[in-house]
């Protein structure tokens, strides 16, 4: 489940981009499977066809969420000329030895051959080279959605 | 002076759920040995045949150990010793 501001957001970094890949995080409150906020990160490929976190901002940031008890709860890209599906690079590094397996992995097409205004917006779970895709539910808020940890018991 | 070294995320139940650790050594190899003998399993995780693993990256005070060296770069004391995931693709 994602909220639809941050969707957008994923899309509009995007097509900024393109064609370019561009690449991020959506980072929660730790122990949540919730993602509250996109932080888009630098391509340090500055590729077509590759993308890969520049190492001091990474660090930052990752040190920002360590502090502010955040995690990395969604990590995303962009293709720019082909589907949104994790390449054989994607698979690879997400099966690394240090890679967190409850991470969403978002792709989002940016290719030329979609209809107008529609950008292919998938997510998968990535564990040791097997790839499972999950269905993205879009919501307006997590406030009305049956999100299991914040659901508030009501009393009866 | 001990290295304070920061644990990612996944590596974290090896260190009781500390996000940073001291450690004692003079080059990443004799760290990540000192942080096995205590903390065992890290190692394997972060070590290939001999060399860093390809996806795992370590930085001393911020910089790449891929360019000073690998598991060879030295570490002075007081430093500080960031290991994470690599989060690269391609398509």
């Amino acid at each position: 489940m994602i909220r639809k501001d941050l969707v957008d957001e994923i899309v509009a970094h995007a097509l900024r981009d393109h064609p370019r890949e561009a690449c991020g995080v959506l980072a929660g409150p730790e122990g949540s499977d919730r993602p509250e906020r996109a932080i888009p990160m630098f391509n340090n490929a500055q590729s077509d066809t590759f993308y890969e976190f520049e190492p001091s901002e990474h660090q930052r940031v990752y040190r920002t969420l360590d502090e502010g008890d955040e995690r990395v709860v969604v990590i995303y890209h962009s293709h720019t000329s082909t589907e949104a599906y994790p390449s054989r690079t994607d698979i690879a590094v997400a099966s690394g030895p240090l890679a967190d397996t409850s991470a969403h992995y978002v792709l989002v097409s940016t290719r030329e051959d979609q209809p107008a205004g529609e950008h292919e917006f998938r997510s998968y779970r990535i564990v040791d080279g097997a790839v499972t895709e999950e269905p993205v539910e879009v919501v307006e808020s997590y406030m009305f959605s049956h999100t299991g940890a914040d659901d508030v018991p009501d009393g009866r | 002076m001990a290295i304070t070294v920061s644990i990612p995320t996944i590596l974290r139940p090896h260190t009781g759920g500390a996000k940073s650790v001291e450690a004692h050594g003079s080059t990443v190899s004799e760290i990540i040995s000192d942080l096995d003998s205590r903390h065992s399993g890290i190692k394997a995780r972060l070590v290939k045949d001999g060399t860093l693993h390809r996806f795992v990256n370590i930085y001393v005070n911020d910089e790449d150990v891929r360019f000073a060296g690998g598991l060879d770069a030295p570490v002075a004391d007081g430093a500080s010793v960031t290991i994470l995931p690599a989060v690269a693709g391609g398509s």
